[in-house]
C-alpha cells in the first residue's frame, strides 16, 4: 500500500537539509541509480521531490508518472540554485493543452 | 472523405442519421469541455508558474544557508544533527475531482511542533537553525506545489486527449457520415426514379398492347 509520505531524492548536499524537517531523504547522485530508485519510490510514495538536475536527465521516466494521480514527481531547484527545469516544464504543459506557449513568450 | 461502406438501404439510412445525430452532439459537449477544461487549466498554469517562481527563489536561497552552514561547522557534526529528525512531516493524500479527473489533493497533517530542532544548540550554528526553519516553512508550499504541478500535467494531458477526440469527430466521422447519408439518399431516389419510369413504361406498353 502507498505511504502517504514524501521522499526527496537527490545529491547529498541539497537533499540533507529536508531530513532535518522529517521527509525521507535517499542522497544520490548518479542519474541511473536516481532513476532506478525513483522507479522503487514510486511504488510507495505519495510525492517524490527529485532535484532538477536529476530530473532532467530522467524525462522519459517522468513522463510515464504525468497522467496519474499518484506519485507526483516534482523536480525541485538545489543548493546551487534553480535550472529553469521546472519552469520548463510548465511550459511544456501549456504547449501540450494550449498547442502554443502562450503564458512565457510575453516575458522573453 | 471516404463514404462508409454500407448498403444504401432505408434502414442504414436511419440508423446512419441517428449516428451522425449523436456524433454532433457528442462533438458539441467534448468542445464545451475542452473550453471549460482549458480556461480551467489556464487558472492553474497562472498559479502553478508563480509558486513555482518562488520556490526556485526560495528554495535554493535556504539550500544555499544550509550549504553555508555546513562549511563553517564539522560535516560530520551537521550530518549527526540532522541524521534523526525530531518532527515527522505526515501527509493526508486523496484525490479530488477536477473536470471529472482524479487530481491529488494533499493535505499536511501539522504535528504540533515543540522543538523542530533536532539537535542540541550548543553544537551547531545559528545559519543552520535559520536554513532549517526557512525550509520546514517551505515544505509545505512545496506540497501545495507539488499537488498543483499534477493538476496541470493532467489537465494538460486530458486536454490533449480530448482534442483528439473532437477532431476525430468533426474532420472525420461527421463528414464521413454525412458523406455516406448523401450517397445513400441519392441512392434510393435514383431508385425511385427509375421505378417510377419502369412504372409509366409499363403501363404504356400495356395501353399499347389493348389498343
Amino acid at each position: 500500500m502507498r505511504k502517504e509520505k514524501i521522499a526527496v531524492v537527490g545529491d547529498k548536499d541539497s537533499v540533507l537539509a529536508f531530513k532535518a524537517v522529517g521527509l525521507d531523504v535517499f542522497p544520490i547522485s548518479d542519474e541511473e541509480e536516481a532513476s532506478d530508485k525513483v522507479r522503487l519510490l514510486a511504488r510507495e510514495y505519495a510525492v517524490i521531490f527529485v532535484t532538477e538536475k536529476l530530473a532532467a536527465k530522467m524525462e522519459p521516466l517522468l513522463k510515464r508518472y504525468k497522467a496519474r494521480a499518484y506519485p507526483a514527481v516534482i523536480p525541485i531547484p538545489d543548493a546551487s540554485g534553480s535550472t529553469g527545469f521546472g519552469l520548463y516544464g510548465i511550459k511544456k504543459d501549456v504547449e501540450k493543452a494550449i498547442g502554443a506557449d502562450i503564458l512565457f513568450n510575453r516575458e522573453d | 472523405m471516404t463514404r462508409l461502406n454500407v448498403n444504401p438501404t432505408r434502414m442504414e439510412l436511419r440508423r446512419l442519421k441517428t449516428r451522425l445525430k449523436t456524433a454532433t452532439r457528442g462533438h458539441k459537449l467534448l468542445k464545451d469541455k475542452s473550453d471549460e477544461m482549458i480556461r480551467q487549466f489556464m487558472e492553474f498554469v497562472k498559479q502553478n508558474k508563480r509558486l513555482r517562481e518562488e520556490i526556485d527563489d526560495e528554495l535554493s536561497l535556504a539550500l544555499k544557508g544550509f550549504m553555508l552552514a555546513r562549511s563553517v561547522a564539522d560535516g560530520a557534526v551537521i550530518e549527526e544533527a540532522v541524521a534523526m529528525p525530531a518532527v515527522s512531516l505526515d501527509i493526508e493524500a486523496t484525490t479530488k475531482n477536477v473536470m471529472s479527473l482524479d487530481v491529488p489533493s494533499i493535505t499536511v497533517k501539522k504535528a504540533d511542533v515543540s522543538d523542530m530542532y533536532p539537535y542540541s544548540f550548543a553544537s551547531v550554528t545559528a545559519e543552520l537553525d535559520q536554513s532549517i526553519s526557512t525550509i520546514s516553512e517551505l515544505v509545505e508550499k512545496l506540497i501545495q506545489l507539488a499537488e498543483i504541478e499534477k493538476v496541470c500535467n493532467m489537465l494538460a494531458d486530458e486536454i490533449e486527449k480530448n482534442r483528439r477526440r473532437v477532431n476525430a469527430l468533426e474532420y472525420v466521422m461527421i463528414p464521413q457520415l454525412e458523406e455516406t447519408i448523401k450517397y445513400i439518399t441519392m441512392k434510393l431516389d435514383e431508385q425511385e426514379r427509375s421505378n417510377v419510369i419502369r412504372l409509366m413504361k409499363v403501363k404504356s406498353m400495356i395501353a399499347e398492347r389493348q389498343s
